[in-house]
């Protein structure tokens, strides 16, 4: 049976190398001034050395475009793609449509990825973006599992998933950490501390923790908990869904790391001889669970659950 | 300024006037909401019908009702879009097609979307419709505003993150009509890419569900070396990402000389007393400045009038520059208007100078109330009789759209309206 792809961020150019021991196929990288979320900063020169090393050990590598870019930015994006392109990366993933038009008169030979982290929510549009360009769409983090294989079985593009790791729930261009620092009257501290790792909204009635940061692209709210649904990969890998991702952030390298083995080993099993899986994921399961800090609960994020409007 | 494609203004007679006069595009909830709308002198109303668009809370129309907000509006020679800009799922396809081909046939005269789902399937089955680019979209740059046009769209509306400046770069850049925010509740995050509500109650926000999260309080707190710290004193008020909701009648001027083509209120679920107050003043504001730019202040009335059906406090978010703390509202929620709608004037008896009123909301001999509409100059006045339909004496108009009597110290006009304050 076709194994789908394993893609995993990581956090810098060392960690690739273990990325590569570990079996994952595939790694998204990129710097923040283009790309959204990442799990490590990727200058040009990092960008370059990650390609060079994840190409030794046959991975792809996926370069992040995905912010939502204001005039600023639009001069410079065909400066990027060249540059991206001359280094040999395998796809650019994109959101904003001056992506799409950039590549095409920069580096019309480039791969393109569409992601929007959560507009990617049915298998029509997919396919638009399919001819506008893009032969991989990444799906939306609050699909169900059946929507999800619907979208496969009707889609004319590679369907992403992220099957592991922290969601994003809000993006804001507005600077809310630094705007509360301010209102608080702690001036002298805002540049310092807005940008400081660690910090959470504590919501009260739900007792949920939720990661928040800001960076160059504003301020991102992440889910309480980890999406992992490594028991869970059996009808997807079925199906073909042809790449799955680990979502590195806000986690240590280390962690990533071993992860990638316990997935690696999940989608080689699954793929070989799915009852032995079904015997043994509880065990993957577990072997997860206990590499979680201890403020990150695991859950199953969108695939099981029933959302209204 | 000149811009590109548009002239903005000529001389006439030796004075300055606008010739490229913006559209006052308004949000209607429901029939009455949109005739009022319509009547108080909006160019244009939005509305959702009863799938595909983003309030699933609003009362939200049927086709049949869609029709007749038409026809109504056509008589004013105003337009009629209806939002269809959810981010559609596999579920959402079937139906599609029957929904915008009803749509055309109902005689609307464009749609706003944001999926290219809904896009294309509008070109392909119900081509007379205009299609207007959602602000669901987020979109922030001239390059992908080009695309949009590459792909036949007539209209986009920008991201609520676009500044004024970036405003006429996109004007100068690309020839698309351009629809922008200047009035209203605010996303504090990008549209479209907010899905707090499916995490935290199981609703899609981006199918109108979302129920305001972002409005709620949270407590932030730092994890360092396995311990919380709270990054607040005793006494702060909570973290906020709760906006402010917009305000940009001082900006109005230059909105239209940016060449904006049309201005843009929010509020769907909002109150008829909200759209007629915030409709009118707009209208003023736009007239006003279109006749005499070179000689056009504010006058401070209007911008007290929109104070009066305000339930948030109001700032300029992106439109001058980047939004600080004052943007966001800390410790305090939304509030009760100042004032409240107490009754809608059916007609008027200019021999008795008696009004017909139908009863909104409760009043009696004794009250101040003001009268509002596009007719007449504000003006207030103490109620003293109040009289049912049979002439008989009452002591309050106490019950929901009684018809009732009052004298009134000038002339009214029907849909002219009757307010408190609270």
């Amino acid at each position: 049976m076709k194994k789908p792809e394993l893609l995993v961020t990581p956090t810098s150019v060392s960690h690739i190398e273990e990325l590569a021991e570990a079996g994952a196929d595939a790694v998204m990288i990129g710097e923040q001034r283009y790309g959204l979320r990442l799990a490590g900063e990727f200058s040009r020169a990092d960008v370059a050395a990650a390609i060079e090393a994840a190409h030794r050990h046959g991975m792809n590598v996926y370069v992040a475009m995905n912010a939502i870019f204001h005039n600023d930015k639009v001069d410079e994006l065909g400066d990027y793609i060249a540059f991206v392109a001359a280094a040999g990366a395998d796809a650019i993933v994109f959101g904003d449509p001056a992506v799409l038009l950039t590549v095409r008169e920069a580096a019309p030979h480039m791969k393109l990825h569409w992601s929007t982290e959560t507009t990617a929510t049915n298998w029509y549009t997919c396919n638009y973006w399919g001819r506008k360009g893009a032969k991989r769409a990444v799906l939306a983090r609050e699909l169900n599992m059946d929507a999800i294989l619907e979208i496969k079985a009707h889609a004319e593009v590679e369907i992403e998933v992220q099957v592991h790791g922290a969601t994003c729930m809000y993006q804001s261009k507005r600077s809310l950490i630094g705007n509360y620092f301010e209102y608080q009257g702690k001036v002298m501290e805002i540049e310092r501390k807005k940008y400081e790792k660690g910090m959470f909204l504590y919501d009260k009635e739900r007792d949920n923790k939720y990661p928040i940061f800001e960076d160059e692209n504003g301020t991102h709210i992440m889910s309480p908990n980890d999406v992992c649904i490594i028991d869970e990969l059996g009808d997807m890998i079925e199906a073909g869904i042809d790449s799955f991702k680990i979502d590195g952030i806000l986690h240590e390298p280390r962690y990533i790391t071993e992860v990638t083995k316990l997935y690696r080993r999940a989608i080689d099993m699954c793929a070989k001889d799915r009852e032995q899986y079904e015997r043994e994921k509880e065990e993957l399961l577990a072997a997860v669970e206990a590499l979680q800090p201890p403020h990150r609960r695991l859950d199953t994020g969108f695939f099981f659950k029933e959302t209204i409007y | 300024m000149l811009l590109k494609n548009d002239r903005i203004s000529e001389i006439v007679d030796g004075k300055r006037v606008i010739v490229k006069k913006p559209e006052l595009l308004a949000p209607a909830g429901n029939l009455e909401k949109l005739k009022i709308a319509v009547h108080y002198g909006a160019d244009a109303v939005f509305i959702g019908g009863q799938e595909y668009s983003l309030r699933a809370n609003a009362d939200n129309f049927t086709i049949d009702e869609i029709r007749e907000g038409v026809e109504f509006a056509n008589r004013y020679g105003a337009k009629v879009y209806v939002t269809a800009n959810i981010y559609a799922h596999n579920e959402n396809i079937p139906g599609l097609d029957d929904y915008l081909r009803a749509l055309e046939d109902a005689g609307v005269h464009g749609i706003i979307v944001a999926d290219p789902l809904i896009i294309e399937t509008a070109r392909r089955v119900a081509p007379k419709l205009e299609v207007h680019l959602s602000t669901q979209q987020s979109l922030s740059n001239w390059k992908a505003v080009q695309f949009w046009k590459e792909e036949g769209l007539e209209r986009v509306v920008l991201a609520r993150e676009v500044s004024a400046e970036e405003i006429r770069q996109i004007k100068e850049k690309v020839d698309i009509e351009i629809e922008a925010f200047i009035h209203g509740a605010m996303c504090s995050a990008y549209s479209g890419r907010c899905v707090l509500s499916n995490h935290m109650t199981a609703r899609d926000s981006n199918r109108g569900g979302c129920c305001q999260s972002c409005r709620w309080d949270y407590d932030l707190y730092q994890l360092a070396d396995g311990r919380e710290i709270p990054l607040f004193a005793e006494g702060d008020a909570p973290f906020a990402m709760s906006a402010k909701d917009l305000n940009l009648i001082r900006a109005i001027p230059a909105m239209i000389e940016l060449g904006v083509d049309s201005l843009k209120i929010e509020g769907r679920m909002k109150s008829i007393h909200y759209v007629a107050t915030v409709v009118s003043v707009y209208r003023k504001v736009i007239d006003a400045y279109c006749a005499d730019p070179d000689h056009f202040t504010i006058r401070e009335e209007w911008v007290r009038e929109l104070d009066k059906c305000a339930n948030r406090e109001t700032a300029p978010s992106f439109f001058d520059g980047f939004p600080d703390y004052t943007n966001h509202m800390y410790g305090t929620h939304s509030r009760k208007t100042t004032h409240e709608f107490a009754g809608l004037v059916l007609g008027y008896d200019p021999e008795t100078g008696i009004a017909t009123i139908q009863q909104r909301n409760h009043f009696k001999p004794g009250d101040e109330v003001e009268f509002f509409g596009p007719e007449i100059e504000n003006f207030t006045q103490v109620i003293d009789t109040i009289w049912d339909e049979d002439g008989n004496e009452l002591d309050a108009a106490r019950h929901p759209l009684q018809i009732v009597k009052v004298r009134v110290k000038r002339p009214l006009f029907p849909y002219n309206m009757m307010r408190k304050e609270n």
